[in-house]
């Protein structure tokens, strides 16, 4: 099959990727981790103690996830200040996480996760994940696992592997479905799944397999980080 | 809220029920609950709708009105879904600003009535670049058993069959009294549903009630609708802190399309 996509890669091909852990240090772990011109920072304050005490658990800590796009980060500049959409993203970036995480050590605290985009290029999300999770591992949270997360995609007809912006915004034939998702980095355990598009159903099963060998390119590239901190 | 959470023993007792295929109501694990549909809820909005799923209620309103075009978009209407927890549906309901609860519904419903195209949104344009109508949907819980989410998918798909076009006086303001003359322009065919699975263990079920969906551990919410005559997915959103592994995830969307087929000969009964 001929490929369609703006850049000229090929459908299984991803963006150059670069991940880093300490880049804040004032946080207790810190991480960068980038598609191509996707950026995303994170860092983990915690576990500290929460506040409200009311929202305090004393079976388990909680993760508290913040995601947001800076302003200066897309072409028409966002309006400082949540939205509906980093509310969500938010929400489902900590769901993403929580699986490999034991929080139970750490009653009554919070972990909290501060995962900002200075510049955007599509894949946001998982690319924020990715950054997350690394920050998590670097802060030294106990964790089972990692988390990778790739934006899985289709124009027209053809599945294709971390989606850019010219292809989320692809208009002919089918048009762009937009299909980002996590996994526990060693397992086929999903742990996010959004959509956007138009897809069918047997061509998500393909998509997943083919988002499963990304996960475990981007899990390498997550590792190397880490171990080159330890070194 | 504490008293209200699923107590470990009733989880445990739920998750054997659904083992062995059971739920109280005698419903199957993928059976879906009764639907009911009622129209002209409010004759001040151009569309709308009460749908039951079982002992969930949900009434959805469309109002019609003129705006701007977003720069994105200067060929095409706008599209605005919200929605309100109201604290007269649920002891578990606040008054207050949406939390992510109250967001989490509407925001799944607009991708999946945007993706699959329902709403006509390019013949909604008065003045390329500079008016287009904007469809503002809202949808308000009357009553919680679960399920909330699939129930408003329904009342919305149903009050946008409703819906009528308002007029536009000499000065292109919208005459709220004049009579409509036209429906809301809808694409033909298109009919998009919400089927949000939820997983307690190794069970899958469908239209929880209240009681079973707090039980569970992982959702995940699909808007299906057809395209070229084939079952297409337009919207995903897995939600919950468990995961889902490679084979529930494709058990489940093997299961959408025949899923999709019985709530179409269901709702076209009840449509207009």
């Amino acid at each position: 099959m001929t490929t369609k996509r703006p850049s000229g890669r090929k459908a299984s091909e991803m963006r150059e990727m670069i991940a880093k852990v300490g880049v804040v240090p004032n946080a207790d772990g810190s991480a960068i981790f980038g598609f191509g011109n996707t950026i995303a920072i994170a860092a983990v304050y915690g576990p500290r103690q929460l506040h409200p005490q009311h929202m305090q658990d004393p079976s388990t800590g909680i993760l508290r996830v913040n995601y947001d796009l800076l302003s200066f980060s897309v072409s028409d500049r966002k309006k400082p200040g949540p939205s509906r959409r980093s509310q969500e993203i938010s929400k489902v970036i900590g769901w993403a996480l929580l699986p490999v995480l034991d929080l139970k050590e750490f009653p009554n605290t919070v972990i909290d996760v501060q995962v900002y985009i200075p510049q955007a290029d599509a894949s946001t999300r998982v690319a924020a994940i990715n950054a997350a999770a690394l920050a998590l591992a670097h802060a030294g949270i106990p964790m089972k696992d990692l988390v990778s997360a790739v934006s899985m995609g289709k124009i027209d007809k053809e599945l294709i592997v971390d989606v850019d912006k010219d292809e989320e915004d692809y208009e002919e034939g089918e048009g762009a479905t937009d299909f980002p998702i996590a996994k526990i980095s060693n397992s086929d355990e999903f742990t996010l799944l959004q959509l956007d598009g138009k897809i069918q159903p047997e061509l998500i099963k393909e998509a997943l397999l083919m988002g499963k060998e990304a996960c475990d390119k981007i899990y390498d590239v997550q590792k190397k980080a880490l171990k080159e901190f330890v070194k | 809220m504490s008293s209200m959470e699923t107590s470990n023993l009733t989880r445990e007792f739920l998750r054997k029920m659904f083992i062995d295929g059971k739920r109280f109501d005698g419903r199957s694990l993928l059976d879906m609950n009764d639907i009911k549909i009622e129209y002209k809820v409010s004759n001040k909005a151009e569309g709308s709708a009460r749908v039951k799923l079982g002992k969930t209620e949900v009434l959805v309103g469309v109002k019609l009105g003129v705006g701007e075009p977003y720069p994105d978009s200067p060929d095409a209407g706008n599209l605005i879904v919200s929605g309100d927890l109201l604290p007269l549906a649920s002891p578990r309901f606040e008054s207050g600003p949406p939390g992510f609860a109250g967001i989490e519904t509407p925001r799944l419903i607009d991708r999946m009535i945007r993706e699959s195209e329902m709403i006509d949104l390019k013949k909604l344009v008065i003045k390329e670049g500079e008016k287009v109508w904007a469809v503002y949907i809202d949808i308000y819980p009357i009553n919680d058993d679960g399920s909330l989410t699939d129930a408003s998918a329904i009342a919305v798909v149903a009050a946008l069959k409703d819906a009528m076009l308002p007029v536009l006086d000499k000065e292109g303001k919208v005459d709220y009294e004049a009579k409509p003359k036209e429906k809301l322009p809808l694409t033909k065919g298109v009919l998009p549903f919400s089927f949000t699975f939820y997983k307690l263990r190794d069970s899958i079920l469908l239209h929880p009630t209240r009681e079973e969906e707090e039980a569970c551990e992982a959702k995940i919410t699909f808007g299906a609708s057809e395209y070229n005559g084939k079952i297409v997915i337009n919207s995903c959103q897995k939600g919950w802190e468990k995961t889902l592994s490679l084979e529930e995830i494709n058990k489940i969307v093997e299961l959408i399309p025949d899923k999709y087929y019985e709530m179409e000969k269901k709702l076209n009964k009840l449509f207009k």
